[in-house]
């Protein structure tokens, strides 16, 4: 009989990188396909703009390890049956030196659920619930129930912990410092694109692109979607200039021309373009009079007033390393253009910001965007990603709304729509903030400033004093992780590793899908099925909370995730895993509900829009609905109304009524409800904070080109910015097909190293040529990858993607001397916070030396 | 009759390797008789990308990527190297390695002049692209890397239907062979591959300013091509043949400017042109 694809069973799922077709024969997945859109489908829409039209594509553009998804399904890396360390036992030696080293045994899931209940048991009986401290990977299986700030949050928030906070992590920048100059609390310093793709293809003339490559990070969850904007972009006449170190993956392919600061320096070169402004008076002096605060005292800094120092082009070419020329000629096509800034993948993403006072890069982009008129047709804040036409009105829930917690970060639509019965929230007042989680294990007491939780409810939170551990809570004695390993995406990970292996930790349980690092330093491991093995419900890119209405896509795909195939192994979904544990600890009703997944996802469908539109049945046996954008569609553009000085019109949910003095829905929520030059908040904290004054600087990096002593012993920047290849750590060193792509792993004497760009010269000063192992290594660690010898990144600067996943320490793990073979390329960033009152991480700032490594092939 | 062809589109080729991808989605772990049997889970790459980075100037830096894969050749030569009949043509155009027939015939990976035919270790097998016929005979529309294309830089169909994608994307864009010099008539033609490329930055010297918005012409042994300078002074000509040329420049203001050069190789940066002010 001939082959035929009807003789399978195709079902719909969606990841965390797109929605997916996939098929099955007798039980295994034959092919993954990125969603087709059919007739019956929303009809697409499209934007006319200058004589062209552009209509958005009619299937799903997914990422590459999606595309690879059934690799990532059937890895040799998965963990099939519980695993216990060989060397642990939690009734006589623990050996938590062991952790790394040993092996690990099989067990039953019985016989692994009753250790980890009876930890659970002793731990509050002896310590309190403080004493454990738990935390879920960002960006894990998709799925609206059994993501962690769903099943994970309202099964610990019932049990009893302390939350290991996640930060702003991709933003910090922002987050420390835009929040101060156009507010925007509540997304944590970023600004919504709403509209921006219909007024750039209508009206702008030129993008500049800093530190941003949209094709590499297409602004969350979207990958491929929003190339084709792009290209659509250039044949309308638009210019691209892109300002990176790096000449990145969108610079190569649509760039009209490269600017290269060395890294930490940006700052330098965006005064100089205000400098040319206010000299050559080129900058919009009505918008500065009405729409923005403070703009002489950032006059008089740029122009050497305050202390001395003209910021000229002259001036910022000897620290950045641009030519003045260059720097004058940019400050005046962008004066002369209806300029567009993108800065970040996402605007305010991108490395810039996640470096040494990073927020008074990201102040600066602000005010630059301010001098030129931000929300003027053409001028905004955009990096090509997001901002496509959209019916926001229709409500469908995101992950940070909380899923089955209740717990929401954000909005909080759901929980008035009763989903769940009875919400919970944590009761422990302790949380330990991620960044200085593995000080706050091994070192107390900790002291930080901000961080309380991934907070959006005002711009002073930040500011808060916290000691660690907080007033009568217990320190950490059992580490619950559930997710993919990240440790690859913390600074210094060989802290983490150092804090795994801390006597301190009586027990630490890992809930995975893979034997990756993480789970290689656990006592008792889960192990969890993906998302083609259980059902769930989520939209794609659907991310909500801070995030609302900032996705990529190019449509609104809203998918119930059908189980493709059954449970590999004896792996099972978190929420089972959860459901076991309360069972045993007399919780199953409370955290049920009485429900099995399919009836929360139906209770989850219930409460949305959903109904309205398509029949649970249609749904269930469809598997998607695309959410139609209305044919009287009006564009109403991000800012406009600011510069137009009128109430606000985009669907944003703030600023809030508490963040005005009069709710007639004008100004932003800064205090003076304008841009502020001069950052009011930051005046009344700590005017005289001199790594984050109230008008930005350009602060010299704490460890960068003016580190003249650290610079003898480690000469190169060294810049990893998020990656192209995986989400993060997920989709590394798990076997798949991603890793035949050379610009993440190389395969070299038969193992797969991360790659290392390197510039001609740098290379050649070392004896180094492409295809070479290389050691990386500073005071912190060292890491082997391979060399790919490039003229995309500039002299005395090597470029690697951050948050590998596969550490593979070459002796005992932990140790700074101690060679990862794995590319783990955050062994050696710093731990060091952005500035002092600013605790979020500047890998950004790191110097390292490269040699060949001769010990290879040994 | 239908007669499969493909095009590529490199002006719209972003390098997200799906194409790669999607074709081991499809032939890992499946097998199609008597199309083709499963291919290793890593090492072979039936569409795999080529990159070329080029340097154009300081400031300008391109990656093209080259989406390569069996080129379906008129001529195909691993058909005239195949014995018993291993390799085919089908009436529509695709040539098929026979999974069974040939077994063992190792010297088909050296016969095929593209490098798209892969040596199977296990199974003792050369394998290669199938533009996956098992799904074309199924009513597919196209084969996976053209369906999993984000960009649409893959054109697939029937040249023998005027009004198909890939007949309308031929006559608009004249696409080329990537290997002319085989001349093996492939049913696979590329458009944007890249050509020698001049280019170069105006300053004015007096000031050092970068020159915007000048004028150059560049006079060669075929054509006279000429150009602006963008906002950046810098200029650049595309698709420059071989030969003598004769760049002159000229800006009000300044004495006029003349360069001659041979173009030889690939890609030709001329440096900075200082313009002096006239007389």
């Amino acid at each position: 009989m001939a082959y035929s694809t009807k003789d399978e069973q195709r079902f719909v799922n969606c990841t965390l990188s797109g929605p997916v077709e996939v098929y099955v024969r007798d039980g295994r997945i034959v092919r993954v396909l990125p969603l087709r859109y059919g007739k019956d489908d929303a009809e697409p829409w499209s934007i006319e703009a200058r004589g062209h039209t552009f209509t958005r594509p009619n299937k799903a553009s997914i990422a590459c390890w999606v595309q690879g998804a059934k690799q990532y399904v059937y890895s040799k890396d998965r963990l099939l049956t519980p695993l216990k360390r060989v060397d642990f036992d939690p009734y006589g030696k623990r050996n938590p030196e062991k952790r790394g080293i040993s092996g690990y045994e099989p067990i039953s899931w019985d016989e692994a659920l009753d250790i980890t209940v009876r930890e659970i048991v002793r731990i509050k009986e002896q310590h309190g619930p403080s004493a454990i401290a738990v935390t879920g990977s960002s960006h894990d299986s998709w799925g609206n129930i059994g993501y962690r700030m769903s099943a994970l949050d309202r099964f610990w928030n019932l049990v009893g912990c302390t939350w290991i906070d996640h930060d702003p992590e991709s933003w910090e920048g922002s987050y420390w410092g835009a929040i101060h100059a156009w507010g925007f609390h509540w997304r944590l310093g970023q600004a919504p694109a709403y509209d921006l793709l219909h007024d750039t293809f209508h009206h702008t003339e030129m993008i500049v692109f800093w530190g941003s490559d949209p094709s590499t990070t297409s602004g969350d969850y979207a990958w491929n979607e929003t190339d084709n904007w792009r290209f659509h972009m250039k044949k309308l006449g638009i210019k691209f200039v892109f300002i990176d170190p790096f000449c990145n993956f969108t610079a190569v392919i649509g760039g009209d021309t490269w600017i290269a600061p060395r890294p930490g320096t940006d700052c330098a070169l965006a005064l100089a373009i205000a400098f040319t402004w206010i000299t050559e008076g080129t900058y919009d002096r009505e918008y500065v009079k009405n729409r923005t605060y403070g703009f002489e005292k950032w006059k008089a800094y740029v122009l050497g007033e305050e202390d001395g120092v003209p910021k000229t082009p002259r001036w910022a070419e000897e620290i950045c390393g641009v030519k003045a020329r260059v720097i004058v000629a940019l400050a005046r096509e962008w004066a002369a253009r209806r300029t567009t800034l993108a800065a970040g993948g996402r605007f305010g993403m991108g490395h810039p910001g996640r470096a040494a006072y990073g927020h008074e890069w990201s102040r600066m982009m602000i005010l630059l965007l301010a001098m030129q008129g931000l929300g003027k047709p053409g001028v905004n804040a955009y990096s090509t990603t997001g901002g496509a036409p959209a019916d926001w009105s229709f409500f469908f829930p995101g992950y940070a709304d909380g899923g089955i917690s209740g717990g929401s970060s954000g909005p909080r639509e759901l929980g008035p729509r009763g989903f769940p019965d009875r919400p919970v929230s944590s009761s422990i007042r302790q949380r330990a903030n991620r960044a200085a989680f593995p000080e706050c294990v091994m070192n107390p007491p900790v002291t930080y400033r901000g961080i309380y939780g991934y907070y959006g409810q005002s711009a002073q939170q930040q500011f808060q004093l916290l000691t660690f551990p907080f007033e009568g809570y217990s320190t950490i004695k059992m580490v619950y992780r559930q997710g993919a390993s990240y440790i690859g995406t913390m600074m210094q990970t060989n802290r983490w590793v150092r804090m795994y292996r801390h006597p301190s930790i009586e027990f630490y349980v890992n809930q995975t899908i893979f034997n990756e690092p993480e789970a290689r330093l656990a006592d008792i491991v889960f192990p969890v099925c993906t998302n083609f093995e259980r059902y769930d419900i989520g939209e794609w890119d659907g991310i909500s909370g801070y995030s609302r209405h900032m996705g990529p896509t190019n449509a609104r795909v809203i998918v119930l995730q059908q189980k493709c195939i059954e449970p590999l192994g004896q792996s099972k979904s978190d929420y089972q895993i959860f459901t076991l544990l309360a069972e045993r600890l007399g919780i199953k009703k409370e955290f049920t509900e009485g429900r099995d997944e399919m009836q929360w996802i139906k209770r989850m469908y219930e409460v949305s829009d959903l109904p309205k539109a398509i029949s649970w049945e249609d749904f269930r046996r469809k598997g998607y609905y695309i959410v139609p954008v209305p044919k009287d569609y009006k564009p109403k553009p991000a800012f406009r109304w600011f510069y137009e000085d009128r109430p606000r019109d985009t669907p944003d949910w703030g600023p809030g009524i508490v963040d005005r003095p009069i709710n007639d829905g004008r100004g932003l929520s800064t205090p003076t409800g304008k841009i502020e030059f001069e950052a009011q908040t930051l005046v009344r904290f700590d005017p005289n904070d001199p790594e984050r004054p109230p008008v930005p600087h350009y602060i010299p990096s704490f460890e960068g080109i003016h580190s003249k002593d650290l610079l003898q012993k480690y000469p190169l920047q060294l810049i990893s910015p998020h990656p192209r290849c995986t989400f993060h750590s997920q989709n590394d060193g798990k076997s798949m097909w991603n890793e035949e792509i050379p610009h993440h792993r190389r395969l070299k004497n038969g193992y797969r190293y991360w790659v290392v760009r390197m510039n001609r010269a740098d290379a050649e000063a070392r004896g180094i040529a492409d295809g070479d192992i290389v050691k990386i290594f500073n005071d912190r660690g060292a890491v082997l990858a391979i060399t790919t010898v490039t003229e995309r990144i500039i002299p005395g600067v090597v470029h690697s993607y951050s948050s590998g996943g596969g550490y593979d320490p070459m002796g005992e793990p932990g140790r700074p001397t101690t060679v990862d073979r794995g590319g783990t390329i955050n062994q050696l960033t710093s731990a060091r916070f952005l500035s002092k009152n600013c605790a979020g991480m500047a890998p950004g700032s790191c110097l390292v030396q490269v040699e060949k490594w001769t010990e290879e092939g040994k | 009759m239908t007669r499969y062809a493909m095009t590529i589109d490199l002006n719209r080729c972003i390098g997200c390797y799906n194409c790669q991808i999607a074709c081991k989605d499809e032939h890992v772990g499946n097998d199609f008789p008597p199309i083709a049997v499963s291919q290793p889970t890593f090492g072979h790459f039936w569409m795999g990308i080529e990159e070329r980075e080029r340097k154009l100037s300081p400031s300008h830096i391109r990656v093209v990527y080259i989406p390569r894969l069996c080129q379906h050749c008129g001529e195909a030569a691993c058909i005239r190297a195949a014995r018993n009949g291993a390799v085919y043509r089908r009436p529509d155009g695709i040539v098929i390695i026979d999974p069974e027939k040939a077994v063992g015939q190792k010297h088909l990976v050296e016969a095929c002049p593209n490098g798209a035919i892969f040596w199977n270790e296990a199974k003792n097998l050369p394998q290669k692209c199938t533009f996956c016929a098992h799904l074309l005979d199924d009513g597919w529309k196209e084969p996976r890397c053209v369906q999993t294309c984000p960009t649409g830089c893959l054109h697939f169909g029937d040249l023998d239907d005027p009004e198909s994608d890939i007949a309308r994307f031929r006559r608009e864009q004249q696409p080329e062979p990537l290997r002319p010099d085989l001349q093996n008539k492939p049913s696979v033609l590329y458009a944007g591959l890249p050509k020698p490329h001049v280019s170069g930055t105006v300053v004015y010297g007096d000031r050092d300013e970068l020159a915007a918005g000048v004028s150059l012409t560049l006079t060669g042994p075929s054509a006279t091509l000429t150009a602006r300078t963008d906002a950046f002074g810098d200029f650049a000509f595309d698709d420059v043949a071989p030969g003598k040329y004769s760049l002159h420049c000229s800006a009000a203001g300044y004495a006029p400017f003349t360069r001659t050069f041979d173009m030889t190789g690939d890609i030709l940066y001329l440096g900075e042109i200082l313009l002096q002010p006239a007389g």
